[in-house]
């Protein structure tokens, strides 16, 4: 099995989750987050939730918000179709709601399935009224994290980040 | 399969409910928000017009944020087949302050009262003990739902029933449907400032 090399910029993002005060992050994993999940792990204040299905995630996240405490939730493009009805609960409540959302299928990818979600990816949050901002260098991803933390938390924003495949790198098969 | 099924639900709601004290409430579209309201609305109730399977992981995440709070999530048993992941995740969780009830007709009561699932054998509160809950049980007479509704909570983990209720259909009872209204509502009751 693979494991992935630590990227600089998931300790960016797990600084600017312990800056804005995340306490739960709900995650269906993704090598492109496999350090900030491991980091989450080790962080007595956080909860990670292991889902089984992405929309479970965003569910959780509204009831962190209704008891007060804030969640971002982790996954990668190709469970991003997987949320679509559920988002209708984060647009009708006006919920605040982050989503990290690692890239497959865009940049040298070898495997063909994964390109029609990450096709489709940007339109399916665009469509349920999910703002989206894209990183795809190192040096983006902490500010603009920290951009998102605060419009979603400081006045109820929705947004999904999209991390590049060519920022996280292409997997080799 | 040959229990007989004598539970009305909304005298099953109005049980879960009676001695409710600051619990927070979150109920699954459909009959469930109705059968919440009917028994009394409240400012701890989350009533779900919608998202359908998600009510059980809004429950966790309220649950995690709120640890010394009871909350309860009250649903059907369509709803909690959509989302029946979420067992696994809740499971997983293990958070001991959640409660969750299946109120099951084994039908889609809503929506023309087609069978489910548990109409055919499938088994919520198994699943739910496959998961790991520890405490998990079927109810079919008023005694036992009683003796679950004023037992506390188990300390090791999140409990479950499937509350076996007749397929009687009472009038709607319609709480808010502004869910922005809702949602607000129940973070000024815990305290927290909207935004």
């Amino acid at each position: 099995m693979a494991v992935s090399t630590p990227h600089i910029w998931e300790d960016d993002i797990y600084n600017a989750f312990k800056k804005a005060g995340i306490s739960q992050v709900p995650y269906v994993p993704d090598a492109g987050h496999a350090h900030l999940i491991r980091r989450v792990h080790d962080d007595p204040d956080m909860t990670p939730i292991v889902l089984t299905t992405e929309e479970e995630g965003i569910a959780s996240s509204c009831g962190a918000w209704l008891g007060g405490k804030k969640s971002v939730l982790l996954m990668q493009s190709s469970g991003v179709g997987n949320c679509v009805n559920m988002l209708s609960l984060v647009t009708n409540c006006n919920f605040p709601f982050l989503t990290i959302v690692s890239m497959r299928g865009e940049y040298g990818e070898f495997n063909s399935w994964q390109v029609p979600m990450a096709r489709a990816t940007p339109t399916s949050f665009e469509m349920m009224g999910i703002e989206v901002m894209r990183c795809n260098s190192p040096e983006e991803v902490g500010p603009t994290v920290d951009a998102a933390l605060y419009a979603a938390f400081a006045s109820e924003q929705k947004i999904a980040i999209l991390l590049s495949q060519r920022l996280i790198g292409r997997k080799e098969w | 399969m040959s229990e007989m099924v004598t539970i009305e639900r909304r005298a099953a709601v109005e049980n879960l409910l009676q001695n409710r004290d600051d619990m927070l409430v979150v109920c699954g579209l459909g009959s469930s928000t109705y059968d919440v309201y009917a028994a009394g609305d409240h400012h701890a109730n989350f009533y779900l017009w919608g998202a359908m399977g998600g009510a059980v992981m809004i429950g966790l995440g309220l649950a995690i944020a709120e640890p010394d709070r009871q909350v309860m999530v009250i649903t059907g048993d369509g709803e909690a087949l959509m989302g029946i992941g979420a067992l696994a995740t809740v499971a997983a969780q293990k958070p001991n302050n959640l409660s969750i009830v299946v109120l099951d007709n084994g039908h889609f009561g809503e929506t023309g009262m087609q069978k489910s699932h548990t109409s055919h054998g499938v088994d919520l509160a198994e699943i739910a003990a496959g998961c790991g809950f520890v405490g998990c049980q079927t109810i079919y007479d008023y005694d036992v739902l009683d003796a679950f509704t004023n037992k506390p909570n188990d300390p090791t983990g999140p409990r479950l029933a499937v509350v076996k209720i007749t397929t009687d259909n009472p009038p709607r009872a319609l709480p808010n449907v502004d869910g922005i209204y809702v949602k607000t509502r129940l973070r000024q009751w815990l305290g927290h400032q909207p935004c």
